[in-house]
């Protein structure tokens, strides 16, 4: 491992500004590991180990992670859980995030999975930490580490408050590294002081201030503002350009080069006048596939299936159903639409590429740009500040090249920020999806048959927590590996990748089962699994929402629905109420509640608005979010044709954490917004008896509907 | 054509020689190093770029900078007076109404802007007021919240 490039560890400390550095390399993480050796090779830091933190001579303790911070609050939770097994006050504690000069090497901010998989090895650093503190401690005080205790960063003979010797203290004149391989103990859930809290987030004073520095806010002597001449179509090629007229504009730089047509300027308005004076043109494909004609070309071009789940037999299913039911689900493409869109400032000095980038992949982007560059990925530096949202949707990195490849190219440091139209353009859609299902039910309701098979959109959600003998689901098309054609253009991750999809089907048909038995829809589910978790859910929400008992449709124009799903090992319940006006289509959603298990809970508040942002999130894609194509042409290139949810939406939001501290903590941010496809369409059945089979449910779909019941 | 331009930015007289017809967005966030206000969407639509003008809510990015001649142009770094964070601000943060943070100057300064017009909002007028102001994140309902809490310590009407 060693690498006569990689600086070793004294010199790393030394650059930190002495203190006492802790280092652990977590090996059982092989989701740090199995991908870390590779991709962290030469990396310019100590490449073994996965998670340290650092303890200065003042007592302040700085974290390194990954991670970045898009606004899901994992500054702060992590900063809680160091804290928690440390024995330090949050008020110590300093974050440095997405830095792959100086943090290790991270995968990527995406999937729910910072607390859950990052925040163990988190713990595991700050908990080996405190016994390397406290054995010096020991040492210092004359004492064994089993006769001490730590209170917010002083180490004491436990009972003799005045033999005492704070972090600080120990740190001072060090400039040590410790590797530590021996298992320390996690403090208990019921000891927790920083840990199960709700402190004001850390990032707040900048954010509410306007102090908070994203990606388009670094400004370097000297640095040009481009603008990339983009293509009208995915799939069009550029045939003629003539760059004469932003040539003849003053203070205008022009740079044509394999491939890349980008005109800079030294404000970002003289840039989009000289774009505006190049004359290019493109060679267009025939659209052969647009938004209404997606659903049967999924199918059309789907490769052979991925099979996650079979049991029992299908043909058996279909024998022993009193009744199946056979239906066909749609859901459109989404963007992610984060409003601070992709951005970078690269400079280049002395054969060493910086890059501030907004993205949620700083370490895939190294690798991206150095590979663009020709350099060493020691070469390459990406920092990441705030990130103005993400959604799955910052992972590309194509802004970062592009800025790099610019600022070799000029000399100059170069900011790549793209427009809302180029973020509409080269955004990775959330895939569409066709769902075929057909399912059964014995006389009594009981699920006899599951038949399932998902086209486009992925597995993700689509697992069957209800018990069915005889069941099956073909997954056609991963989002992240769907064959060349079968999409007009990228798609990728969007918050909680296919379930939203998946859920909308399985949980619309669970719906439409229990209407059907003539029982009520929260206890056909109740019924039909035993799966504890999922039981707890359910019967929390029953509770918090006031759920009677009663078969739907009310039919009265005022209905209520369920729905419950699992998501980054999270459990997850909900229960909307709405109103449907019959004339117009119009849907108002008055009321949401959620249960959610997500084991126990880092940052209560934080879990909660994480919840509220996923259910009003995700009214957009229930009402109005669809990007409308005609081949690898995007129509929507702004927020006057795409909706987003608004203010005006916001329902009633009661959010209920299910205590569950036996489990470790799980993923927060995505798992609410799974199910509210399908919670809106059973609601919107309760009220008016009409099926909603297509995301999202527009007035005009309603409307339509309604009146074919 | 430059011609010299005239106004005050947090209570600090400006002179700028530069074209007038320039976005104010654009010099707020160029010339005068403001980077606290926002580029959304370029168009109007989602009101990160918004900015008061003589106590008005605007959106900077379809603003001439002619407009702001003579006038008092507020950015969200103007809000804080001497460190102390106003307290608009103050909810915000204490109710965690804003996550990833980006459209969140843009939120402070429409609902400053809607409060200065109207100091008592229902929550209805705060909904139709604040409308417009797009947050990916969604955390609607927590800013609505802190407004109504400020108004409500303000003496506000509502409920």
């Amino acid at each position: 491992m060693s690498d006569v490039k990689n600086m070793d560890r004294r010199e790393f400390v030394r650059l930190l500004g002495g203190g006492i550095l802790v280092t652990v390399n977590l090996g059982p993480l092989t989701l740090f590991n199995s991908s870390a050796e590779p991709a962290a090779q030469g990396r310019g830091y100590p490449e073994d180990i996965n998670a340290y933190l650092h303890i200065a001579e003042d007592g302040q303790v700085t974290l390194y992670s990954g991670k970045i911070e898009m606004g899901q609050g994992v500054m702060t939770s992590l900063c809680q859980m160091a804290a928690e097994d440390l024995g330090v006050g949050l008020e110590v504690m300093h974050i440095v995030m997405g830095d792959t000069d100086t943090c290790p090497w991270d995968m990527g901010t995406f999937g729910s999975l910072t607390t859950r998989m990052f925040g163990p090895a988190v713990r595991a650093a700050a908990a080996r930490a405190r016994m390397v503190l406290m054995d010096m401690a020991a040492e210092r005080l004359g004492a064994s580490r089993d006769s001490l205790s730590v209170r917010d960063g002083v180490v004491y003979v436990t009972g003799d408050r005045d033999r005492s010797v704070s972090y600080g203290a120990l740190a001072r004149g060090q400039a040590i590294t410790h590797e530590v391989d021996e298992e320390a103990v996690l403090r208990a859930v019921r000891d927790f002081t920083v840990m199960g809290q709700s402190p004001l987030r850390m990032d707040g004073q900048e954010k509410v201030t306007g102090a908070a520095k994203y990606a388009g806010d670094i400004r370097l002597p000297g640095m040009l503002y481009a603008r990339v001449v983009r293509p009208p179509a995915h799939g069009a090629t550029l045939i003629r350009v003539d760059t004469s007229g932003a040539e003849a504009m003053p203070g205008v730089t022009v740079v044509n080069q394999d491939g890349m047509v980008a005109v800079l300027a030294a404000d970002p308005e003289t840039a989009e006048r000289a774009l505006g004076a190049v004359d290019a043109e493109f060679d267009q494909p025939d659209p052969t596939v647009d938004t209404e004609s997606i659903f049967q070309h999924l199918v059309d071009s789907a490769p052979d299936p991925n099979t996650p789940e079979r049991e029992g037999d299908l043909e058996t299913g279909h024998r022993i159903s009193a009744r199946t039911f056979d239906h066909t689900y749609y859901n459109g493409y989404v963007a992610h639409a984060p409003i601070e869109p992709h951005t970078a400032v690269a400079e280049i000095r002395d054969g060493t590429a910086t890059v501030w980038n907004s993205t949620q992949a700083p370490f895939g982007d190294q690798t991206a740009i150095a590979r663009a560059l020709g350099f060493q990925p020691e070469n390459v530096r990406v920092m990441t500040p705030y990130v103005g949202g993400g959604f799955g949707g910052k992972t590309s990195g194509q802004q970062a090249v592009e800025a790099a490849r610019l600022a070799r190219i000029t000399g100059k440091p170069v900011q790549v920020a793209w427009t809302r139209d180029e973020e509409f353009f080269y955004d990775t859609f959330r895939p569409a999806a066709t769902i075929k299902f057909v399912s059964g039910m014995d006389e009594g309701g009981k699920l006899t048959l599951w038949d399932y098979q998902v086209y486009g959109a992925g597995a993700r959600g689509s697992d069957v927590f209800y018990d069915v003998p005889n069941k099956s689901v073909r997954v056609y098309g991963e989002w992240g590996r769907a064959p060349a054609g079968m999409h007009p253009f990228a798609v990728g991750a969007w918050r909680a990748p296919a379930a939203n999809s998946n859920r909308f089907a399985a949980e619309q048909q669970m719906d439409i089962m229990a209407a059907a038995a003539g029982m009520d829809p929260l206890e056909f589910r109740l019924m039909n699994t035993t799966d504890s978790r999922m039981l707890s859910v359910l019967r929390t929400i029953k509770e918090a929402a006031g759920w009677e008992a009663r078969p739907a449709p009310a039919g009265s124009g005022k209905g209520r629905g369920v729905a419950c799903g699992i998501d980054a090992e999270t459990y997850v319940a909900l229960v909307a109420e709405v109103t449907v006006d019959s004339g117009s289509g119009a849907v108002t959603v008055d009321r949401v509640v959620c249960a959610q298990d997500m084991g126990v809970v880092v940052n209560p508040e934080g879990a909660r608005m994480q919840m509220e942002g996923c259910i009003t999130m995700g009214l957009g894609y229930v009402f109005s979010e669809e990007i409308r194509f005609q081949g690898g042409k995007v129509l929507d290139q702004n927020f006057g044709t795409y909706g987003l949810a608004r203010f005006s939406q916001v329902p009633e939001i009661e959010t209920v954490l299910v205590p569950n501290d036996d489990l470790p903590p799980k993923g927060g941010g995505e798992p609410a917004i799974i199910n509210m496809g399908a919670v809106v369409a059973n609601a919107v059945f309760d009220a008016t008896g009409a099926r909603i089979h297509r995301l999202p449910m527009t007035p005009a779909r309603v409307l339509e509907a309604i009146r074919s019941v | 054509m430059k011609e010299p331009i005239s106004f005050t930015l947090n209570g600090e007289a400006i002179t700028l020689e530069t074209e007038v017809d320039r976005k104010l967005l654009w010099v707020l966030r160029t010339d005068l190093e403001k980077t606290g206000t926002k580029f959304g969407c370029g168009s109007g639509f989602c009101g990160s770029c918004t900015v008061l003008v003589d106590g008005v809510a605007v959106r900077s990015c379809i603003t001439n900078l002619d407009f702001v001649r003579g006038k008092d142009v507020t950015t969200i770094e103007g809000l804080a007076a001497e460190g102390e964070l106003h307290p608009l601000q103050r909810e915000f943060l204490e109710r965690g109404a804003y996550q990833c943070g980006y459209c969140t100057p843009g939120m402070i300064m429409n609902a400053h802007g809607l409060l200065q017009r109207n100091p008592r909002p229902t929550r209805e007028e705060i909904v139709r007021g604040m409308e417009n102001n797009l947050c990916r994140c969604s955390a609607y309902k927590r800013i609505i919240e802190a407004i109504e809490a400020y108004a409500g310590a303000n003496g506000g009407g509502h409920e």
